[in-house]
């Protein structure tokens, strides 16, 4: 398949290469991902996948996901998509209908997958950068991730007010931007920063910050990292990924009531 | 009573945080926090340690009953061998590296 059958979409700085003949997927794709779409040639640092488009779902509609390894590769399922993915040869398979859902899924598994093998991670948090440093707001659906979001001031660069992208380089940490929204609905801005400190959200009737001790933050970080498969090596490669960024990410309870004064708090 | 040995499943991650032990079973993802006592039995968990030798170091460090020990010390191994993250037997086994240690 020639380049102008593939789309490239780079989140973190990993571009994704999808090869598809139709037409109107790659430009469903374009629209979904516009701002991370990237080059489409074929380097050392991307990954690449033919996506075969099915007229039905290869399963039953309510399969719930599942991750497995299969040899050197990963299976990734659910009733809308069947994928397989080689890490070493970065090459992979991706079997589903025409539907964005199912895409943004499977990119959120690999992403979560190649995250795993440098000590990263994806992280339900909503992310933004002040003043050079990047802030992650973390918590359950309902903890404020998008209300921080919105409550966000002009100087604030917003990557995400759902899924953070978290990035092992060197001894510090990333936060990328993604187009993984939330209620927002809204992509984040390609671009990132290193991470200053870790906030867990909690709506209260005061604003406040109180730092929180490392095996506390260990606790709740790990209820907050996306991960797939119940595969002993990966679970011990996000454990080490999560001790290793509280032992050097400051963490903390954010109490807050919604409105702007919060940001004052936030640099 | 016949000796015990406890050993530390190799289905686990394991690390020393802000004081605290965290172990992660890597079966099911179940997450468990030690306190001081049992980390003391989490640490000594090494296949080869009879469990007298265990409870004799809690008494030890933390002038506790050996009876009231050594009922605490069978029933935390009970506990996390329900969970397939400690074995327990009644001869000396080896263990495997486990996938994260305590730094």
């Amino acid at each position: 398949m020639s380049e102008s059958q593939t789309i490239a979409i780079e989140i973190g700085g990993h571009p994704i290469l999808l090869r598809t003949e139709d037409d109107a997927f790659r430009k469903l794709v374009a629209e979904r991902y516009a701002g991370f779409v990237g080059s489409s040639s074929l380097s050392s640092s991307s990954f690449e996948f033919e996506v075969d488009l099915l007229t039905t779902p290869p399963e039953p509609a309510d399969e719930d996901v599942r991750v497995e390894r299969s040899g050197a590769s990963w299976r990734l399922r659910r009733g809308d998509f069947e994928a397989e993915w080689n890490p070493a040869l970065r090459r992979g398979r991706i079997r589903q209908t025409a539907n964005p859902y199912s895409i943004d899924s499977v990119l959120r598994i690999v992403h979560s997958l190649i995250l795993a093998r440098e000590g990263g991670f994806l992280l339900h948090a909503a992310s933004a950068i002040r003043g050079g440093r990047a802030f992650l707001f973390s918590g359950v659906s309902g903890a404020g991730k998008t209300t921080i979001s919105r409550l966000a001031p002009p100087d604030a660069t917003l990557l995400t007010d759902e899924i953070s992208y978290v990035r092992r380089l060197g001894e510090g940490y990333h936060a990328c931007g993604t187009p993984f929204s939330g209620e927002l609905q809204k992509s984040g801005e390609n671009c990132s920063a290193p991470i200053r400190a870790l906030f867990f959200l909690k709506h209260g009737a005061e604003n406040k910050i109180e730092a929180v001790p490392q095996a506390d933050a260990l606790r709740s970080l790990m209820r907050n990292i996306l991960f797939f498969a119940e595969d002993q090596e990966l679970v011990g490669r996000i454990f080490q990924a999560a001790c290793e960024f509280v032992e050097r990410v400051p963490a903390q309870r954010l109490t807050f009531l919604p409105d702007t004064r919060i940001w004052s708090m936030i640099q | 009573m016949s000796e015990k040995y406890l050993a530390r499943s190799s289905a686990i991650a394991s690390r020393l945080l802000g004081g605290e032990m965290m172990v992660m079973s890597a079966l099911d993802s179940t997450f468990f926090t030690l306190n001081e006592v049992a980390t003391v039995i989490w640490q000594a968990a090494d296949g080869h340690t009879p469990m007298s030798a265990i409870v004799s170091r809690i008494c030890t460090e933390f002038e506790i009953d050996p009876g009231v020990a050594e009922v605490d010390a069978e029933h935390f191994a009970e506990e996390l061998s329900r969970h397939g993250i400690l074995l327990v037997s009644d001869s000396p086994q080896e263990i495997s590296s486990s996938p994260t240690e305590a730094a």
